[in-house]
């Protein structure tokens, strides 16, 4: 068995209905003004608000770069989901790096292991209404973020 | 020989409205003051028609059928509708199961001579019945729950009214708790007629809130910071005694903000901000024509 | 390559940011603008975001080092038009930019400017006396 290290953190369990799918790959650092328009456009189409529009890419934003400078790159799969009575935007980032050593301590203000603030997880779990991490040392990590059309 | 169910109830749909209609209209809770009997009679009918029309024997076992989404839907509509007009949720759920005596009635009527086959067809439409009763209560809920919805945005949106008091200075007086949701559209209000006005100081009262804790506290002093960062000066005013002793109680770090105790110092402290004066005008006249 | 405008007015530096910066561009940015206050011994640099609709940590951090680099260089850096979301954000992100100055616009930021290099002590001479007119009424 694969030694891993497994943290979740959401707030609900409530089923979600996927209505639609996009994927995109981040490869190099000039793909990461696209993808925040990608997103962009559908924070608009189900109606988001600018603020919420706004902390959703800008938590997008940190996730990707941190897929860039760790892992060169990944994929990104873009969803609109719906629960409820609630549309949301939810980003999953895999990517195929090294993995996390230490989730917990990676979730914490400040700590960096590259040259950044330390804020790129903390921020983007703030910036988001649900933030589920989940990372195998030597095999990849996958971030999945849900912003509330109204959360 | 079977008797096919569906089909005898189809044929006998005149009957089973003037039934229903009959259970309805002597019922003592009736409520004629929201709904005209006209009215009750066409949604009646209405729904025993969409009913009949897609019963079949096959179907009348399994509520789940694809067949009666029209049925559900009407029930739905019918459901909100009555949630809007003030029926209390027993009045609606009556409304349906009083269909189900009506069509008891004729059942029985029919199947006199067969009690096996009665029972089987009263468990069957006691089942639909009631399923129709559940899809009727959830749909009632969800009606209630647009209304408090509605009435939520409303109350927010009437709870943040961003006044310009003077030229550069805009209060916002935040009457009620100040929870996370509130804060937001608080801040976003705030921060946009900022930029709206191009004032550089706002004050934030704070009279009218209850309580502070340090999780009110956290929220105004990350509204402070926004405020900041967009290139205006945020005062909150308005501190009562009991607000000063549960925020030093409790440990609450508010020195990197500026804080009055009344608006009108908040004010006063905005206009020594901007170098503003606000002086008593001499009477010139009066005291020309006294010398 | 694409670069960030700099344009010198008197002893200031502006820069208006109308696009969202990839990370080159922000590096760019930043050496150019560095290299900039030394070689016309600016004494401010005013940075306007009022286009930029995103700002993450990668940005808030050139955005400080920018304003720390010119702090030791003898400059002082004001940023004006940052949008509410954007600082809203920023908040929540855990970055308020505590070492930044900022402004509404870039009017009030080049009155800010001028107020923190009075406060130092000097009085500032501009080469273009029209601009400044206001200068003596202020004070």
């Amino acid at each position: 068995m694969e030694k891993s290290r497994i943290t979740t953190t959401t707030n609900s369990m409530t089923i979600l209905t996927v209505l639609n799918k996009d994927n995109f790959k981040i490869e190099k650092e000039q793909d990461v003004v696209p993808f925040r328009n990608r997103v962009k456009e559908h924070a608009v189409k189900i109606g988001m608000g600018l603020v919420n529009q706004t902390k959703l890419i800008t938590a997008a934003s940190e996730l990707v770069r941190n897929m860039l400078r760790y892992a060169n790159g990944g994929e990104i799969l873009i969803e609109v989901v719906s629960k409820i009575r609630e549309n949301g935007i939810r980003l999953t980032f895999t990517d195929r790096g090294p993995g996390i050593e230490n989730v917990e301590r990676a979730m914490t203000d400040g700590f960096s292991t590259g040259k950044s603030l330390g804020l790129g997880l903390p921020g983007a779990k703030r910036l988001s209404s649900e933030f589920t991490i989940n990372s195998v040392v030597g095999k990849g990590t996958i971030v999945t973020i849900i912003k509330w059309k109204n959360g | 020989m079977k008797i096919e169910i569906s089909k005898m109830l189809q044929k006998k749909k005149k009957q089973i409205l003037d039934l229903w209609m009959k259970n309805q209209l002597k019922d003592a809770n009736l409520r004629e003051d929201l709904m005209s009997n006209d009215e009750l009679r066409i949604q009646s009918e209405e729904l025993v028609d969409a009913l009949l029309k897609k019963l079949t024997d096959e179907n009348l076992a399994d509520i789940e059928s694809a067949d009666f989404e029209n049925v559900y839907e009407i029930l739905s509509g019918i459901s909100i509708t009555r949630a809007r007009q003030g029926f209390s949720p027993r009045e609606t759920g009556t409304f349906v199961f009083s269909l189900k005596d009506a069509l008891f009635e004729t059942l029985q009527q029919e199947l006199k001579s067969d009690p096996v086959a009665l029972y089987d067809a009263t468990m069957k439409v006691n089942k639909l019945i009631d399923s129709f009763g559940i899809v009727t209560f959830e749909t009632f809920i969800k009606g209630r729950e647009e209304v408090i919805l509605r009435q939520t945005d409303e109350i927010t949106e009437i709870s943040t009214p961003v006044i310009r008091v003077w030229d550069g200075i805009l209060a916002l007086p935040i009457i009620g708790t100040l929870d996370s949701a509130r804060t937001q559209v608080v801040m976003e209000s705030l921060l946009q007629e900022i930029v709206n006005t191009s004032s550089s100081i706002a004050i934030l009262d704070i009279s009218g809130v209850p309580a502070v804790d340090s999780l009110v506290a956290q929220h105004l002093i990350k509204t402070v910071s926004a405020t900041r960062l967009m290139g205006a000066e945020c005062i909150i005013s308005g501190i009562r005694p009991e607000i000063a002793q549960t925020v030093v109680h409790l440990g609450i770090d508010l020195s990197n903000v500026i804080t009055k105790s009344s608006l009108s110092s908040a004010l006063k402290h905005a206009f020594s901000v901007l170098q503003l004066e606000v002086r008593k005008k001499q009477k010139e006249n009066y005291s020309l024509k006294n010398m | 390559m694409e670069k960030i405008p700099i344009l010198k007015m008197g002893q200031f530096l502006l820069v208006t940011i109308q696009v969202d910066l990839y990370d080159r561009l922000a590096l760019n940015l930043e050496s150019d603008l560095v290299q900039m206050v030394s070689t016309t011994e600016a004494r401010g640099v005013l940075i306007d975001i009022s286009a930029v609709s995103i700002v993450d940590s990668f940005m808030g951090r050139i955005i400080g080092n920018i304003a720390s680099m010119s702090k030791i260089m003898d400059a002082v850096t004001v940023v004006v038009g940052m949008q509410p979301a954007v600082a809203i954000t920023l908040i929540e992100l855990g970055l308020p930019l505590s070492g930044v100055h900022t402004a509404l616009n870039v009017e009030k930021g080049m009155e800010l400017l001028k107020n923190k290099i009075l406060v130092n002590g000097e009085v500032p001479d501009y080469d273009d006396d029209e601009q400044y007119d206001n200068l003596d009424g202020t004070e």
